[in-house]
């Protein structure tokens, strides 16, 4: 499943939402990504993340189809906000739920890697200086990279 | 056709999308990021970061070679920062 919201999220509740009834599951791997009040050395006061509605939505679902052909999944999330979020706010969550904890692991870092450098979402700081798009990072097409498959 | 424009694309432009008639020359993405500078000087920008620009058509990823046609929905958006 994946979700393209505004407003915030409970991490408890999702994640019983996506176990409940569902008895093969065993592992339950998740990553929350959060608002931070620095960035480049640069003093943030919130941000505010734009998307393309649409193609965010399609993206996500590939993102996600592509992790359920490489792993055995029993369920999957992923929900990204956009909109305005100050320092501390929840923007990103992915659930991947296997029988075995490795696939749940390694499916949830993909996933992870897979959003950031192909979800059409782009991030605008709010600084001292005023509103200063964020730069993509090559560290991040790294992270995808290792990924492909030989 | 229409063509949205996102993040920095977008405030220089000064608009979020818009209906756009190029000529039947232009049969390629790589032909469209050529003509679209002749639009006004806001969109010098798309010569000037056009090693960054991402292109999508009917919301996939396109490269520079591939098609465009009429009723086509293009975007161009800089690299992506979400997560």
């Amino acid at each position: 499943m994946i979700r393209v919201q505004e407003s915030d999220f409970d991490v408890g509740q999702e994640i019983k939402n996506l176990t409940n009834g569902n008895h093969a599951i065993g592992g339950v791997a998740s990553f929350l990504g959060l608002v931070r009040d620095i960035a480049s050395d640069e003093e943030i006061s919130a941000m505010t993340l734009e998307h393309y509605p649409g193609m965010t939505e399609k993206m996500l679902e590939e993102i996600e189809a592509e992790a359920n052909r490489r792993w055995e999944l029993d369920a999957s999330l992923i929900i990204h906000r956009y909109g305005r979020m100050e320092p501390g706010e929840q923007i990103v969550l992915v659930i991947t739920c296997s029988k075995h904890r490795k696939a749940a692991f390694e499916s949830c870092e993909f996933l992870m890697d897979y959003l950031k450098t192909k979800a059409p979402f782009w991030k605008l700081e709010e600084t001292p200086e005023g509103g200063k798009w964020v730069d993509a990072r090559d560290s991040d097409d790294t992270a995808a990279s290792r990924w492909i498959e030989t | 056709m229409k063509i949205l424009y996102f993040a920095w694309l977008r405030t220089t432009i000064g608009k979020s999308y818009e209906e756009i008639s190029p000529p039947d020359t232009v049969r390629t993405v790589e032909n469209l990021l050529d003509w679209l500078p002749s639009l006004g000087e806001d969109y010098s920008i798309i010569q000037e970061k056009r090693d960054l620009l991402r292109i999508a058509i009917n919301q996939e990823y396109a490269n520079l070679e591939q098609k465009i046609k009429q009723g086509d929905e293009i975007a161009l958006f800089p690299p992506v920062t979400g997560g």
